[in-house]
């Protein structure tokens, strides 16, 4: 799967920004206040969201400020749709 | 009903705190168009994971000739919404192209009838239709009022005191009515004048609509406050009900309570009472039988 620079998401509270660029394997570099307690948890999630979607080579950052998991699974989908330029979106 | 942008997961996931009867996710005039995608897979995953509690969900989609209105379609019936509100109706057919696609993303979840329509009626032909809207799909559960589009439609503009928009409500009332569904009016944005939109609720109660549509949680309490009965008409309402009950096991069907002739409107009136006071929770439902 061709995967182009792309992002979704904002910084407002309650969301989170995803950056996608080309890599090799699954890279997640996370930002959050919240990286102690849930920095595992946040990365699961993302990482899980990009398997679902056939990702399977893709650098991501994520700025994350305090979204709740169903927020990062949408984040992440929103971002690949646009870096693959494929309007695939799973349930 | 409490707006809510679709595209603000924040906001989304705070709205039913604030204990609204209804949120409605926008999909359509609060997000731009760069974002139409983003913001219909924040309100899939939200529907699909966050606990709304009691709170009926409603989204309001983009109109189904743009690009994204079938998109948003696919992607809220699939996450489960209660009711879809389709935006600027103008004609009975856009419902039941609406249904149309409604039906198809349900035939593939095996779930056909599970989700309803509102219609948002914002122009002059949609005020002319509203009866043929209000009857076109067993789904509709309601028409809404959506006031800026129409004053704009109408060449005139909002004012305080809403004149140019009584026809359009009288009209909105009596469509619902006749056809057996709720209707909702619009939304009064100027959070600044509380004293207008209590005076706004007011009429609109007066008028007949069953609620109000509100852009921020603290508009809520004045639209429960003028909605919710007095203690001294939920009395009246439990009487009547109460005498009603007693005359229908005794063979009768007229009686009179205070020395005034109950009918079947007067009955009627007092089951409303009842229900707002239970839905106010002024009045346990328990209390009520």
């Amino acid at each position: 799967m061709e995967i182009k620079n792309a992002m979704a998401g904002t910084l407002e509270s309650g969301d989170i920004l995803i950056q996608v660029e080309p890599g090799e394997g699954l890279q997640v570099d996370l930002q959050s206040s919240v990286s102690a307690q849930f920095g595992r948890q946040i990365k699961a999630v993302i990482t899980e969201t990009l398997k679902g979607l056939g990702v399977e080579n893709a650098s991501i950052k994520a700025t994350d400020k305090g979204a709740l998991d169903c927020t990062i699974r949408a984040r992440v989908t929103a971002a690949v749709v646009r870096a693959t330029g494929k309007d695939v979106w799973k349930d | 009903m409490m707006f809510v942008p679709g595209n603000n997961p924040g906001m989304m996931a705070d709205a039913h705190i604030y204990g609204p009867d209804s949120i409605m996710l926008d999909l359509e005039d609060s997000v731009t168009m760069a974002e139409k995608d983003a913001a219909r897979l924040l309100v899939h995953n939200a529907l699909k994971s966050i606990d709304f509690g009691d709170t009926e969900m409603v989204v309001r989609i983009n109109p189904l000739s743009t690009p994204y209105g079938k998109k948003d379609v696919e992607a809220v019936v699939k996450a489960g919404v209660d009711v879809i509100r389709m935006p600027k109706t103008e004609t009975a057919d856009e419902v039941r192209e609406l249904e149309a696609e409604i039906i198809k993303v349900e035939t593939e979840l095996g779930c056909v009838g599970r989700t309803r329509i509102m219609a948002a009626i914002e122009s002059a032909l949609g005020i002319v239709n509203a009866f043929e809207i209000a009857s076109a799909s067993d789904r509709m559960m309601g028409i809404a009022l959506g006031a800026e589009d129409y004053s704009a439609n109408l060449k005139t503009q909002r004012t305080p005191g809403g004149a140019e928009l009584l026809l359009a409500r009288e009209t909105i009332v009596v469509a619902a009515r006749a056809a057996g569904i709720a209707c909702f009016d619009t939304v009064y944005s100027n959070l600044d004048d509380m004293e207008t939109f209590r005076k706004e609720v007011e009429l609109i109660k007066t008028l007949g609509f069953d609620g109000k549509s509100i852009i921020n949680p603290r508009q809520i309490e004045v639209v429960n406050e003028v909605f919710a009965p007095s203690q001294k008409d939920i009395d009246k309402a439990l009487r009547i009900i109460a005498a009603i009950k007693e005359a229908q096991a005794k063979g009768s069907g007229v009686i009179a309570v205070n020395g005034k002739m109950v009918d079947r409107p007067v009955v009627i009136r007092a089951e409303r009472t009842v229900a707002l006071a239970i839905a106010s929770g002024i009045l346990d439902k328990e209390e009520a039988l």
